[in-house]
């Protein structure tokens, strides 16, 4: 089991072919309170770089990319219903929602955490 | 960032109080405090939050009688205004489109204190100056610093430190010393709070914040709470809700023209004013409430219920004492009428929302009599 981070502030843990999906604590810290959180439909067919779900923060909407293609199995409706949970956990319960991953080897694209946390230190 | 970007004389204050800084109309400015904009907005409504708002444009204008004389580049009643009395108004242009909004205080017969926008300060400078008489001057106070502590204890804080705060009514200002130091006190802001703004010499700035900072009542707050507060209470922001395009009278500001203004006209625009308040304008600003918690942005779409485009959002985002979405927009004549069902486009999908009065949370102004 190994959790990968993208450029976009998302984490993608992956289980067998199944990734969870969830965005970063730098991500919500720099969003703020989140006010809305939109997942898209269990079925829903994502491609690694379009439009998978959106968050929303008193400031700004903000949309989230789906890190890889594939189907999503699962969405996260607690998020949906207490959005404010993002802030409070972002890289524990408050994961977005789950993808079955068409070609896993697109995982070897992303970042470890050690390589994560070294891009956040370049940003401002 | 540009590298002439402006900073405030708080802004070492700011960065010691671990604000997130962004550029706002070309000054280095707090968006937010580490507790984040959901509590600064909630704790301003609930006891007193201080907002640096030097960045605004702080001028004086002197001569012989400048409230007449001002009234032709504005068409609120200043010339009646008392003395020590505010009053909210705007620059209109020729066709009746909006310059700047700005607050006008009658200091004296011969002496007008005016608040802008920051973003307008040099083109209302250039304005006035070319709209008044060579006898009067225009003054840009650029060595004051302006704080603006707004919430229901924010007059109780001030009166530790200026006793005087407590004579003033909604709308009133006095000019007072404070150990030494020349301070305004005006008892008005843009919060829909009772609260206060105080005008202080730059180099006395932090000292005024640092007493205040040091109340238990008083926390500092961003510019983006300052938007979701102004927001809630309904008020325009320029460049947004207001702009060159824009009517006052469209924009809900018909209570900003005087009664005698509107019988003697004589203010840029007054043909197309006037014409509005007679005979209503074709679209109006109205506050909207998004069904759901889906909130609607500046620049979505507004339609009928069957889809025909009736105008945009100008302001949009969550409100904390709503607890919910809410906007205001442009919309047709047609659909201004409270409780009129509208959709409004987020994403690309039609969402459902409801025309509402203006404020979304109530006024608590110190008015006299109220």
């Amino acid at each position: 089991m190994t959790t990968r981070y993208t450029k976009d502030h998302e984490w993608v843990k992956v289980e067998g072919d199944v990734a969870t999906i969830g965005i970063t604590d730098h991500a919500q810290q720099q969003l703020g309170d989140v006010v809305f959180v939109e997942l898209p439909e269990v079925g829903t067919v994502v491609e690694k770089g379009g439009d998978m779900a959106v968050v929303e923060s008193v400031k700004a909407a903000s949309e989230v990319y789906a890190p890889i293609s594939g189907k999503i199995v699962a969405a996260n409706q607690a998020i949906v219903d207490e959005p404010g949970s993002v802030n409070l956990g972002a890289e524990g319960d408050a994961w977005f929602c789950k993808i079955e991953a068409s070609d896993l080897s697109e995982l070897d694209e992303l970042m470890s955490r050690a390589d994560y946390d070294a891009f956040v230190a370049t940003l401002d | 960032m540009p590298d002439t970007i402006k900073t405030t004389p708080l802004n070492g204050l700011h960065r010691e109080l671990g604000a997130r800084m962004v550029p706002f109309a070309g000054w280095d400015m707090p968006v937010q405090y580490s507790t984040g904009i959901l509590t600064e907005h909630l704790h301003t409504r609930s006891a007193a939050g201080l907002f640096d708002v030097s960045h605004m444009g702080q001028l004086l204008i002197t001569g012989p009688d400048p409230a007449k004389a001002i009234e032709r580049l504005v068409p609120a009643d200043i010339a009646g205004l008392g003395e020590g009395k505010a009053r909210y108004t705007v620059l209109t242009a020729e066709d009746g489109g909006i310059l700047d909004d700005l607050i006008i205080t009658r200091d004296a017969p011969d002496r007008l204190y005016v608040v802008v926008n920051a973003g307008g300060t040099e083109a209302d400078l250039a304005h006035l100056k070319a709209g008044l008489e060579p006898e009067h001057q225009v003054a840009h106070l650029a060595d004051r610093a302006l704080l603006a502590l707004q919430g229901p204890q924010a007059v109780a804080c001030v009166a530790r430190i200026v006793p005087e705060v407590e004579r003033l009514g909604f709308m009133e200002s006095l000019v007072t010393t404070v150990q030494g130091v020349e301070v305004r006190v005006s008892r008005l802001g843009y919060t829909g709070e009772d609260g206060v703004e105080l005008s202080v010499p730059a180099d006395h700035a932090a000292k005024f914040a640092r007493t205040l900072l040091a109340m238990e009542e008083v926390k500092p707050i961003g510019l983006g709470a300052r938007d979701s507060l102004r927001l809630e209470a309904g008020l325009c922001l320029y460049g947004h809700d207001i702009d060159t395009t824009t009517s006052p009278v469209e924009a809900n500001l018909t209570w900003t023209i005087g009664k005698r203004r509107r019988e003697e006209g004589g203010f840029p625009g007054a043909e197309r004013i006037l014409r509005e308040i007679a005979e209503k304008p074709a679209r109006r600003l109205v506050g909207l409430r998004p069904e759901g918690k889906a909130p609607a942005r500046e620049g979505a779409e507004i339609t009928t219920t069957d889809g025909t485009p009736i105008g945009k959002v100008t302001s949009g985002g969550f409100g904390p004492s709503v607890g919910g979405p809410i906007a205001m927009g442009y919309v047709a004549a047609a659909q201004a009428a409270p409780d009129t069902a509208v959709h409004i486009l987020v994403r690309g999908k039609p969402l459902p929302a409801t025309v509402v009065k203006l404020p979304f949370t109530p006024h608590r102004y110190a008015r006299r009599g109220a």
